[in-house]
């Protein structure tokens, strides 16, 4: 394969990929979802995870976006310095979007900031959304595609929180941000917490919660203790599917942190609904792949 | 268990027997209207290209394809998040006779205010279950405001038997999402503080 052979590949196993976990959940997301429904004792909370199997089930015989709002695309990439086609990965990756949005049909949901026009391509200044990690000594790439829909966005918050409100402090706001605005983003939701410095490296990171897996544990063992202290409570309280009160609030808490000044404590929230789209896959340097979170997909 | 099926043109009677957490299916028509067309009728005082007194709307924005034969095939077509209309539902209620709004999540004081003053219903369609809903759409009759995007675009959908719709806010100022929120505040408040004992790593 020349170069530009390799670009047209690349680009097209991207394509391919990112309508594919439009329509299907990944491994976790779906596994987490069956579990809850059979815990589910209220009618009407049964009554919405019975839509939501039948949704999962239509989207895939007929081959169509589970839900309408496909997003704006985020791509997560984590390249090797030495990955043949680092250069060319950013345009590449915005090919693919352009062409999913063709095949998918994906929703056009990139509107240009201060001109407010909808550029019906789903590409726009900066969108695709890509999020870098290189990684030295490595000639391969992850890529996580992820489809931010507005109602699991509109959540998101972060704030700077000062040392003596503590971990504690976290807890307020992880539970308001959730008791809130959460009951609106189509709950159980997979929340994603970052605990570092800033506003924005919280946030950051808080989205990278939410690609890690469900059920997966933070490596620190405060962190790790932090996560299911948070996912039991936020249970307990029992928002159910849809904010119509249930078993369950949430598929679980991820919490991803950093090293921060010792006069702050920055925490960011962000949601992953129940129809929680999100995709990883492994290239190799002669783009030979493997997709990690969906078993068994054939693109 | 037979169905409860409401059918547009809507009238205020078939409203009064319902209280919110009954489940509804609609069968008529079923037209999206989201944030742009609702600023576009209340704030820059434009009228809406389609009639809906008695008529139900659907803060929804689809995935539509057109077909070879110029028609429109409704792709995908779940509920967006009911509260960012919130600003102009009862206003908008007021002016189109509306009767039926399907959204996702709850609304808030005002749009209760509207639903009572003049009779109407908010409803929750499970949000994310965006193909179970295209395939209870018969058609696609009319496209109107297309220069808006295809998310914003009104589309005017005959359903049949579409939900099921879980009524959130009924004629007599109850509101059901407000309801459980005041709950889940409730329930937090122990939790919260008990978590809270055994997080305190700053030492």
């Amino acid at each position: 394969m020349n170069k530009d052979e390799a670009i047209l590949s690349l680009t097209d196993t991207m394509a391919k990929f990112t309508v594919y976990i439009g329509k299907r959940l990944p491994n976790d997301v779906k596994d987490k979802l069956a579990e809850l429904r059979t815990m589910e004792t209220n009618p009407l909370a049964k009554a919405v995870y019975t839509s939501m199997a039948e949704n999962q089930d239509a989207a895939d015989k007929l081959d169509r976006p589970s839900c309408q709002d496909t997003g704006v695309i985020q791509y997560f990439i984590s390249a090797g310095a030495r990955f043949p086609l680092l250069g060319e990965l950013e345009e590449v990756l915005r090919n693919a979007t352009l062409e999913a949005t063709r095949m998918g049909p994906l929703r056009h949901n990139a509107v240009e900031t201060f001109d407010e026009k909808n550029t019906g391509t789903n590409t726009g200044s900066r969108i695709p959304w890509l999020d870098w990690e290189i990684v030295p000594d490595d000639d391969g790439a992850t890529i996580d595609v992820y489809m931010a829909g507005g109602g699991c966005t509109l959540p998101g918050s972060a704030k700077v929180l000062m040392p003596g409100e503590g971990y504690e402090g976290v807890t307020d706001f992880v539970f308001d941000v959730i008791t809130s605005r959460g009951v609106n983003a189509c709950p159980p939701l997979l929340v994603g917490v970052g605990v570092s410095t800033s506003v924005e490296t919280a946030a950051r990171l808080s989205k990278r919660a939410i690609l890690r897996e469900v059920g997966s544990h933070n490596a620190n063992p405060n962190a790790a203790l932090m996560e299911k202290l948070l996912e039991e409570g936020l249970n307990e309280v029992g928002i159910g599917p849809q904010g119509l009160t249930g078993a369950s609030s949430v598929m679980g808490v991820n919490i991803e942190a950093s090293a921060r000044h010792p006069s702050t404590i920055g925490v960011a929230v962000s949601t992953g609904c129940w129809a929680h789209r999100r995709g990883k896959i492994r290239f190799k340097a002669d783009l030979s792949y493997e997709i990690i979170s969906h078993k068994g997909a054939v693109l | 268990m037979t169905r409860k099926i409401l059918t547009t043109p809507i009238k205020d009677e078939d409203l009064a027997g319902l209280n919110i957490g009954d489940v509804i299916y609609l069968t008529g028509h079923l037209v999206t209207c989201r944030d742009v067309a609702h600023r576009r009728l209340i704030e820059l005082k434009r009228e809406l290209p389609v009639d809906i007194r008695g008529g139900a709307i659907f803060h929804a924005g689809p995935i539509v394809r057109k077909k070879a034969d110029g028609k429109f095939e409704m792709v995908s077509i779940g509920p967006t998040t009911s509260m960012r209309m919130e600003k102009f539902e009862k206003q908008f209620i007021k002016e189109t006779g509306v009767k039926l709004i399907v959204g996702k999540g709850g609304m808030g004081p005002e749009t209760v205010e509207g639903c009572m003053e003049y009779k109407a219903v908010h409803a929750i369609f499970p949000g994310g279950c965006a193909v179970l809903a295209a395939t209870q759409v018969e058609e696609i009759e009319r496209a109107e405001w297309q220069d808006l995007g295809m998310p914003e675009t009104l589309w005017v959908n005959r359903v049949k038997e579409f939900g099921p719709l879980i009524i959130s806010i009924d004629t007599k100022g109850n509101n059901l999402i407000e309801q459980n929120k005041a709950v889940f505040n409730e329930k937090k408040k122990p939790v919260v503080e008990k978590i809270k004992s055994q997080v305190r790593f700053i030492k």
